[in-house]
């Protein structure tokens, strides 16, 4: 497989101390791995520093992904009040200076993907949270992202929005030629979100967060319609939550 | 319109009569003389009488508050724009800023006048109201420049955004909200900076509000004073009106609500 990015004993230190590792982590191509951990752990941090949004304050960041090849979805849909859907699923590409009406036809065709072919022209006050989510959603999805980094994306929706976009977001990834789909990082507090999405979970000491365990995540992808009832997730979430309550108790 | 909302707008309305027909019936009653306080159909009769010349002082100091506001408007984004994309030209210039913004109009109108020429007190202010309106819009200006949502500033950072692009596409987008308050607050301040500026930097050559309050007060006729005060409040709370109506405006196209 090939590897996008990795933290080689990647730590951050603010003003406040250390929030984050020394950790070791690599993201590879058509691959999602979740980072769980408890608040203040650095789950966030990490994904910035996967984003080359900052620098590490010691160890290394490796990204072979080039900078317009890497989306980001935040914990708010983070849209632009002023603008329609449309501009701003387009945003990114814009950005990266691909012309105007190549770049909205790109974006028009992500919003088709994520159900809003309809409300391209709708101001983000104008739509449900759910509704701006998947917006943020098609708005990494319209650049065709090789690393896909999702940061707590829908934790501030309601559970059955939240299962639904998840399964968008899976379907989204899954539905790709295997040659095509991105390394995910999705960070999540939710171990069964976690467990649901990931082949691997990655969980978290309390800040600085290490690694203080990896699960694998076995079944089927795409998953299926059971699959939250089946035993390989039961047995997933069981590792994942115990390995997650003995972090925070360590 | 519900019997609430109709209650709520007339409560100003009801609240301002019952306080002419207190004002009214008190110096009846009381017979007080005219030069003291007028009783308000005294005013009315004087601002009919003489409206048209108070209409054109009202025309002159809206005019100049108008000048003063475009001027501080341009000047006050101009500045901000600069701080916001240089941290130690903001460090710099925001000390002089509230410095400018604590001088009292009257301790500096003497020297803006000299500056601006004797002959021409209307520059003199113009330059003195746009003083008072610069701060509101500057401080607004320059807090909206930096109030675009950190994690939009992160996907500008992500996808390389030039500095133009962030400012022209996020920036200025961002701040628009709180431009329109700085301007709503400001457009207030450059009709006090006028009248202010008038009565310390007008020397009677400007015919504003100003100088037919001090004229009427000067010769004791104070029902034309109390006319051109009136006058005055009610070009006050129209330019706020406008303004208010037009941020109004502009905040639902801005949102889309």
């Amino acid at each position: 497989m090939t590897r996008l990015a990795a933290l080689e004993q990647a730590e951050v230190v603010y003003g406040r101390g250390p929030v984050l590792g020394p950790i070791d982590l690599v993201v590879e191509a058509g691959t999602i791995t979740a980072l769980v951990g408890p608040s203040g752990s650095g789950k966030s941090t990490a994904l910035r520093l996967l984003a080359g949004l900052e620098p590490p304050s010691g160890g290394r960041v490796t990204r072979v992904v080039e900078r317009g090849a890497t989306a980001m979805v935040f914990q708010a849909p983070t849209l632009m009040p002023w603008a329609d859907a449309l501009t701003n699923a387009a945003l990114p590409l814009e950005l990266s200076g691909v012309p105007r009406e190549a770049a909205r036809a790109r974006a028009a065709a992500a919003l088709d993907r994520v159900g809003l072919a309809d409300a391209a022209a709708k101001r983000p006050a104008q739509l449900s949270g759910g509704m701006a989510m998947r917006v943020s959603v098609a708005r990494a999805l319209a650049t065709e992202p090789r690393l896909l980094l999702l940061d707590e994306p829908f934790s501030a929706l309601d559970t059955p929005t939240r299962r639904r976009l998840l399964d968008d977001v899976h379907h989204l990834w899954s539905g790709a030629s295997t040659g095509a789909r991105p390394g995910v990082v999705f960070v999540t507090h939710d171990v069964d979100e976690a467990v649901y999405l990931a082949d691997q979970v990655v969980v978290l000491s309390p800040g600085p967060g290490r690694v203080a365990a990896v699960i694998p995540v076995g079944g089927a992808t795409p998953r299926p319609s059971g699959f939250r009832a089946s035993p390989a997730f039961h047995e997933a979430v069981d590792r994942a939550g115990a390995a997650l309550i003995g972090a925070m108790s360590a | 319109m519900t019997t609430g909302l109709a209650l709520r707008r007339l409560a100003p309305l009801a609240l301002f009569l019952a306080l002419l027909a207190v004002w009214e019936g008190a110096c009846r009653a009381l017979q007080v003389p005219a030069y003291f306080l007028p009783a308000p159909s005294a005013i009315w009769s004087d601002l009919l009488a003489g409206w048209r010349l108070i209409l054109g002082s009202a025309a002159v100091t809206f005019g100049m508050a108008l000048a003063a506001l475009l001027i501080a408007s341009i000047v006050a984004c101009a500045v901000a724009l600069a701080v916001s994309l240089n941290s130690l030209l903001d460090d710099a210039v925001r000390p002089l800023a509230v410095a400018l913004q604590v001088t009292p109009v009257v301790a500096i109108a003497p020297q803006v006048s000299i500056w601006a020429g004797l002959a021409h007190p209307e520059r003199a202010v113009i330059a003195l109201a746009a003083v008072v309106a610069f701060f509101p819009i500057f401080s607004g200006a320059a807090t909206g420049l930096k109030s675009a949502d950190p994690d939009l500033e992160r996907l500008f950072d992500l996808y390389g955004a030039s500095p133009l692009k962030r400012l022209l596409r996020l920036r200025i987008p961002a701040a628009t909200p709180f431009l329109l308050e700085a301007h709503k607050v400001a457009a207030g301040l450059a009709v006090v900076g006028a009248v202010v500026a008038e009565f310390v930097a007008g020397s009677g050559q400007t015919q504003g509000l100003a100088w037919r309050i001090m004229e009427a007060s000067n010769r004791l006729r104070t029902a034309e004073e109390f006319a051109a005060l009136a006058v005055l409040a009610a070009l006050g709370l129209l330019f706020h009106g406008a303004m208010q109506a037009f941020e109004a405006a502009a905040l639902k196209f801005w949102s889309g609500r």
